[in-house]
């Protein structure tokens, strides 16, 4: 916790603030950003193709949704470099979430069990 | 007295307060959202065979949407990428646009709920349905005029047309009506989590496109007092405005296309 205020910290805020640094940040977002449009028209894409089978449709729409989503997150929202503290925090979001989930997917494979009672 | 933790990060948390703040927001807009997802899951699931509906909205005005919000997302990082080189000027041109990009989902977001709205299923007396949008200038007292078509089952409704508009104009005497509703929130299912999570969403999109704006324009002098913690305020509201796109990138997909 102390680096926060050593001389490499201060380097390192004041690399934060350079042009070098900002051109550097400027041309990953502007590649994310043309990859998040391809990703949207592979998504309308895949809906629209006929695999035979109507799960591979969903499947594959929602994988494509997901590593758009893996871009925002990680390079607009800076999660592929955040600090412990957040990482924390979503842990517990990412276990809540999956719990949420599951129990939706339990109640849904015990049905007829939840009814009975 | 000065606000602690403003600017500087704390000692034991690695960051500045409103980031932590923001952060714990977001978990908890996870979860709101997360709920609505699963109950869309279940109720997804559980539909009857051909009982849920399929392209009932426009995929296209969709897509356009999507576009609008990922080119927002990507203005809103080159804004705050432009302050932390301390160029004022192209923060303010690039946040404009993302404020414009607000209006413009929003926009196509109120055409679609229009389009919705005069979208009407009418019960005939001789047992057909009746689908299509209300052309008001053309309604009589006498007689319903509808740009559509007729269905003689309610599950020849529920596939819906890639090309929406240009559909012949069907005249409907008043008298052979037994029932009409059209397709708001109320109509089935899938209308009610529709509206339901896409509405949820587009207050969203207000309440951000709000924040941004006062941080924008009247908050701007921040920058000149306090350029640091301007930029701060620029990266919280950036991080729920990404956050808002990145629902939609799911919501897309499952509402519009699956």
């Amino acid at each position: 916790m102390s680096d926060l205020h050593s001389p490499s910290a201060a380097a390192g805020a004041a690399d934060d603030h350079s042009i070098e640094q900002g051109r550097k940040r400027i041309r990953t977002y502007l590649i994310v950003g043309v990859a998040l449009m391809c990703g949207t028209v592979m998504t309308v894409w895949a809906s629209l193709i006929n695999f035979g089978s109507r799960e591979i449709n969903i499947a594959l729409a929602l994988f494509i949704a997901s590593t758009k989503g893996f871009l925002v997150a990680g390079f607009f929202m800076h999660l592929i470099s955040e600090k412990k503290m957040i990482y924390a925090v979503l842990s517990f979001t990412t276990f809540f979430f999956l719990a949420l989930m599951y129990l939706t997917l339990f109640s849904m494979a015990h049905g007829n069990i939840v009814h009975i009672r | 007295m000065e606000i602690p933790y403003a600017v500087k990060p704390r000692p034991d948390t690695g960051l500045y307060n409103a980031k932590l703040g923001i952060w714990l927001f977001l978990a908890s807009e996870v979860m709101l959202f997360g709920g609505l997802f699963s109950s869309y899951i279940l109720l997804r699931v559980n539909a009857e065979e051909g009982a849920w509906p399929h392209h009932w909205l426009n995929i296209w005005l969709g897509m356009t949407n999507t576009f609008v919000l990922i080119f927002s997302s990507v203005t809103v990082v080159l804004g705050w990428a432009s302050l932390k080189m301390g160029q004022f000027k192209r923060y303010k041109f690039f946040q404009g646009i993302t404020l414009l990009c607000a209006l413009t989902f929003l926009g196509i977001k109120s055409v679609e709920y229009r389009d919705k709205f005069m979208h009407y299923e009418v019960h005939l007396k001789d047992g057909r349905i009746a689908d299509g949008h209300l052309q008001p200038a053309e309604t009589t007292d006498k007689t319903l005029v509808l740009e559509g078509r007729f269905a003689a089952s309610h599950a020849e409704l529920m596939e819906g047309s890639l090309h929406h508009g240009g559909e012949p104009v069907i005249e409907i005497p008043r008298d052979q009506i037994v029932s009409m509703e059209n397709y708001g929130p109320w109509h089935n299912t899938y209308t009610a989590l529709y509206f339901t999570l896409t509405g949820l969403h587009a207050l969203h999109v207000v309440g951000g496109a709000i924040v941004i704006f006062a941080i924008w324009g009247p908050l701007a002098k921040v920058w000149e007092q306090d350029p640091e913690r301007y930029t701060n305020r620029v990266e919280v509201s950036g991080l729920f405005w990404h956050f808002v796109d990145l629902i939609w990138i799911f919501l897309f997909p499952v509402l519009y296309l699956l």
